[in-house]
């Protein structure tokens, strides 16, 4: 957290003359800090705040007994590691792996089915094209019904004597606990999100300029070259933080799995259920140990992302950086 | 060979409207039937009814209020988000200065959290503020999960626009902010619009927040309404009902994309013809 | 499976979203010294306006009676606030304003598994048995509202689990009454699968899914051998002969005569199974005798099915008790209005009223055995008896984690991932550290 208030720090007293030409490099910070400020702000209260309590809770233990009156005994204990190590010993170990493994297993199957069939999506949208606007706008709609719902209408779907069943001509238990249940998990997150990496996708590509494929038309690039020299270098940015953000998601998954499956379904249960499952149940010191557990995967997952997919999207700018400075000198 | 061309593209968007449509076609269906044929299987109503859409609309659901109260939320949310995370994203983008990928990585990093973790914090502090039963308390969480997408997406999209024209608009005389404004939000604005969606759809769906803050009728959303729906027992689920409210919620924001994809993309970039 | 409360895939959308049990408490203030307002008995005081703090009223009718008293009490206002119709979303809305001490909550609507944690956790006032007359009320519903001899909590609604049958299909089969034992049961299944009509139907149904309900289920089926979960004196008692009989029956009732998507279905698949028409005999709540009955054409079994009492092995079986208890938040302000509130809830004219404007099982004896009511809800005479010796779920303070434990391991026992006794071992072993308090 010290690099937030660093950075708001150093917002806060940038109400000077924010707007001269900012040729010299104490102007550009202080118009950066500026105008990073805001942002920092927001997330410190809203979502920093919020962490530094929980990870604090993690330490602690309460709520451990009952007294002679049967009044559970109040106030806390510093606990240490306990929650943590807790996490991985007995019982709790198997569900704490068997949820890793799932949460693993959902997101690997998930955000490659999503890259693969929005990217797919995206390229067929961007042809020229008649009522082109009111297919790009039903793509929205998977994205666009709210998970609750979709998670209930995919549990419809999936019932015994329900659509998916009769559609295959088969007997499949989809929403006992088991494997079949993990795939209507994949099947209906893919629906939701695939749109989400579609859409942005799309947008990458609209912004590509024109004469860019002319250029290589004329040099004589087919569209499957076409695609893998220009296209895909030129939507990069913009698909792998669609992709990094989905993963973001996918790990944290709780809702479909919780209304499609349900709650402590082994097959599906992801790590964010079982931190839900700990709280609701007054645990708050474990479950803040498991959320943070669980941040220290996201944290290493996105970091071996950006730095073996991505490196381009911080690594550009340096680049870039590195060429104004040195134009300017 | 064009004509064939012209065929693979039809059948492309064919397979994305299948692919996007049948499930919530299989939805509007199950809404349009009668509520005692709810869980047949067949792919047209035997009887077509409105009734699970009266029951949506029903006096005391006060499901209109609440879908007023979603569009307040989800677009102010929306709004703001979009002013701070491009002056955020531009800060990222354009400009040098040490610690940006430290920035970067801070603000992804908030993404990282279950959100049910931040959840009874804010509600004390929110309790402490009187803000219980106000729009900002709903308003100020979703900020808060929205920047960081937001962010990273609007620094995606200027990154991809050439340096080298807001140097030129530069050299012609423009300052720093007009050369923004006028070069880089028209090029950026497919990507600005898709962010505004996504953000817009993010606030449309929060459930958890906007349950927790408020508790009056009056200021619920339409999420937070639905989760009230009920059967007539008590054990009986309102499927029906909520296939419905799914497709009131749903089509609306559609329509509303429709209209204004043109617009706000067509006005964006008409600001940069100047 | 929806009224259901806790813990157990409730399907709804929000169980989902429930998720909202702050992981991160701390801001709630663990050192809380003093508040302890909950045990101590004290006298309820202050009058003034408070919230009613339910799940979504049915009928509408709800509002009413809160008319009724605002225009009798101009002072002491009452605010409906609705919750979310899941019951895992109701509770921990309600755990949640309990742990940020907002006195936005003053009445509650609990559901009867939720006392003993509410109350062990000093989130309840404590209720003046003497201000309150329970003498009306059916004295298992009491119990309910109960946590270690005090009261918490007043009954204001009532549930048990019934035998739904065909009446039709065993009157040609010449089966003159419903049967009273397991072995009862099948026999008549045997005679009904030889009718032409009776072949393609199934012969039992109690919900087997891993959610409350399968809690639920073996309570019923563990009970009804003369066994239970948690013993006379508190700890586990899993490892008795009634124990074992009582779960080889519900493995064995899975195995032989039950759909074979049953695993799949929950209360309202159960009553779609029932309604139509491939159902014999089902074990399920009061709620679907209306529904079954209804001649718009969603119900092929109109007219066709009675209820009886759960059998057991040797005899009438054992029911589970479900329903709702109304409580003062620990944190209210104007807890003397409170109380005056649930008085009038809880009291024989509103109960009469509800029940014959929302068909919701009252805790008032004499309400059952009301001509004109047994003559709108014919049955309420079973009802009555299903209650009176109903057995409530494990009273307990970890009821989330204990719920959880049963669903587990008796969902591998019947799926036959584990043997019987296997099940009930670890199951012993698991609610041991769960209960030993």
């Amino acid at each position: 957290m010290t690099a937030t208030e660093r950075a708001s720090a150093a917002g806060t007293p940038a109400a000077g003359p924010p707007r001269k030409r900012g040729r010299d490099v104490q102007g550009t910070k202080r118009l950066a800090a500026l105008l990073l400020s805001p942002t920092l702000l927001v997330l410190a209260l809203v979502i920093g705040y919020p962490v530094l309590a929980g990870f604090r809770e993690s330490l602690y233990a309460r709520g451990e007994g009952l007294d002679a009156d049967g009044f559970v005994v109040e106030g806390d204990r510093f606990a240490g590691l306990d929650n943590y190590t807790a996490i991985f010993q007995g019982d709790r170990a198997d569900a704490f792996w068997n949820a890793f493994s799932n949460t693993t297993f959902f997101t690997l199957t998930t955000v490659v089915l999503e890259t693969v069939i929005g990217v797919a999506m995206a390229l067929i949208m961007h042809q020229a094209f008649r009522g082109r606007s009111i297919v790009r706008a039903s793509i929205l709609v998977p994205w666009a019904i709210p998970t609750a719902i979709s998670g209930l209408l995919w549990r419809w779907i999936f019932q015994a004597d329900g659509a998916a069943n009769a559609l295959l001509r088969q007997e499949i238990l989809w929403t006992a606990d088991g494997f079949p249940a993990k795939m209507a998990v994949v099947i209906a997150e893919v629906w939701k999100t695939s749109p989400f990496i579609g859409l942005l996708v799309l947008a990458g590509l609209q912004m590509i300029p024109r004469d860019v494929y002319e250029a290589a038309r004329v040099d004589g690039a087919g569209p499957v070259q076409q695609f893998w020299r220009i296209t895909l270098p030129l939507v990069r940015p913009a698909l792998l933080v669609a992709v990094l953000f989905r993963m973001l998601d996918v790990l944290r998954m709780f809702d479909l799995p919780a209304v499609l499956i349900g709650v402590n379904q082994k097959s599906v249960e992801t790590l964010t259920m079982i931190a839900w499952f700990e709280a609701s149940n007054l645990r708050y010191g474990s479950a803040a140990a498991y959320a943070t557990v669980l941040f220290l995967y996201i944290a290493l997952i996105a970091y071996l992302f950006v730095k073996l997919l991505g490196a381009d999207i911080i690594g550009e700018a340096r680049q870039h950086g590195r060429r104004e400075r040195r134009r300017r000198a | 060979m064009p004509q064939a061309k012209r065929l693979l593209s039809y059948l492309g968007f064919a397979a994305v409207a299948v692919y996007c449509l049948a499930p919530f076609y299989w939805m509007a269906i199950s809404a349009f039937r009668r509520p005692q044929d709810q869980f047949d299987n067949s792919i047209v109503p035997s009887r077509w009814s409105w009734e699970n859409f009266s029951a949506v609309f029903s006096g005391d659901n006060g499901f209109g209020r609440a879908l007023l109260n979603s569009v307040i939320v989800a677009g102010t949310t929306t709004v703001l988000t979009l002013l701070i995370g491009t002056f955020t994203a531009y800060a990222l983008a354009r400009l040098q200065f040490r610690f940006k990928n430290a920035v970067l990585g801070l603000i992804v990093a908030t993404s990282m959290f279950p959100g049910i973790s931040q959840l009874v914090p804010l509600l004390k502090l929110f309790t402490d503020i009187k803000w219980i039963n106000t729009y900002q308390a709903m308003v100020l969480p979703s900020l808060g999960f929205a920047l960081p997408l937001s962010v990273w997406l609007l620094t995606a999209f200027f990154r991809q626009l050439p340096f080298e024209l807001e140097q030129a608009a530069m050299v012609d005389g423009c300052t720093r902010g007009q050369a923004f404004r006028k070069i880089i939000v028209p090029l950026a604005a497919p990507g600005v619009f898709t962010t505004a969606i996504l953000t817009f759809i993010a606030a449309w769906n929060e459930f958890l927040i906007a349950l927790s803050m408020v508790n009056k009728k009056e200021m619920q959303t339409a999420t937070v309404a639905i989760s009230k729906f009920t059967g007539v027992s008590g054990f009986d689920q309102p499927f029906g009902t909520q296939m419905a409210a799914g497709v009131v919620v749903t089509v609306p924001l559609i329509a509303l994309v429709l209209v204004f994809q043109r617009r706000i993309v067509a006005g964006l970039t008409a600001g940069g013809v100047k | 499976m929806r009224r259901i409360p806790l813990i157990g895939g409730t399907p709804l959308a929000s169980a989902v979203v429930c998720a909202a049990l702050a992981l991160s408490l701390s801001a709630c203030g663990g050192d809380d010294g003093g508040g302890s307002k909950g045990g101590t008995g004290a006298a309820l005081e202050g009058r003034g306006p408070i919230t009613f703090v339910t799940g979504k009223d049915r009928s509408g009718y709800l509002q009413k009676q809160v008319d009724g008293w605002n225009s009798e009490h101009p002072k002491e206002q009452v605010r409906i606030i609705e919750l979310p119709d899941e019951p895992n979303d109701q509770r921990q809305q309600m755990i949640q304003n309990a742990t940020t001490k907002s006195d936005a909550y003053s009445v509650l609507s609990l559901d009867v598994v939720w006392t003993a944690e509410f109350a062990a956790n000093r989130w309840l006032a404590q209720l003046p048995k003497d201000q309150i007359d329970l003498s009306k009320m059916l004295p298992a519903t009491i119990t309910t509202g109960q946590y270690r001899d005090k009261l918490y909590a007043v009954p204001s609604a009532s549930d048990a689990g019934m035998l739904y049958y065909r009446k039709d299909l065993l009157e040609k089969a010449g089966i003159a009454d419903p049967p009273k034992t397991y072995d009862e049961m099948w026999a008549d299944c045997e005679k009904v699968r030889k009718l032409p009509e009776g072949e393609d139907v199934d012969c039992y149904f109690t919900e087997v899914n891993k959610t409350e309900s399968m809690t639920i289920s073996a309570v019923e089926a563990i009970e009804s051998a003369g066994g239970s979960i948690i013993g006379e004196d508190g700890k586990p008692a899993l490892n008795t002969p009634q124990a074992k009989a009582g779960i080889e029956f519900l493995v064995n009732a899975k195995k032989e005569h039950m759909p074979k998507e049953a695993v799949t279905l929950d209360t309202e698949g159960g009553r779609r199974y029932f309604q139509s028409g491939k159902l014999l005999f089902q074990r399920q709540w009061p709620y679907q005798y209306a529904l079954a009955n209804s001649d718009d054409g969603s119900s092929k079994v109109a007219g066709k099915f009675a209820v009886a009492p759960l059998p057991g092995p040797a005899g009438p079986g054992v029911a589970n008790l479900g329903g709702h208890n109304l409580a003062v938040s620990a944190f209210a302000k104007n807890k003397a209005t409170s109380l005056d509130f649930i008085k009038y809830l809880a009291g024989e004219q509103s109960q009469r009223a509800n029940l014959l404007a929302t068909s919701k099982a009252p805790t008032i004896a004499a309400l059952y055995d009301d001509p004109e009511m047994v003559k709108k809800f014919p049955y309420l005479p079973v009802l009555k008896a299903a209650i009176a010796s109903a057995k409530p779920r494990p009273v307990t303070v970890k009821y989330g984690d204990v719920t959880a434990a049963i669903q587990g391991e008796m969902y591998d026992a019947v799926t036959g991932k584990k043997p019987v006794d296997q099940a009930l071992t670890d199951l012993q072993g698991k609610l041991q550290p769960l209960t030993a308090q």
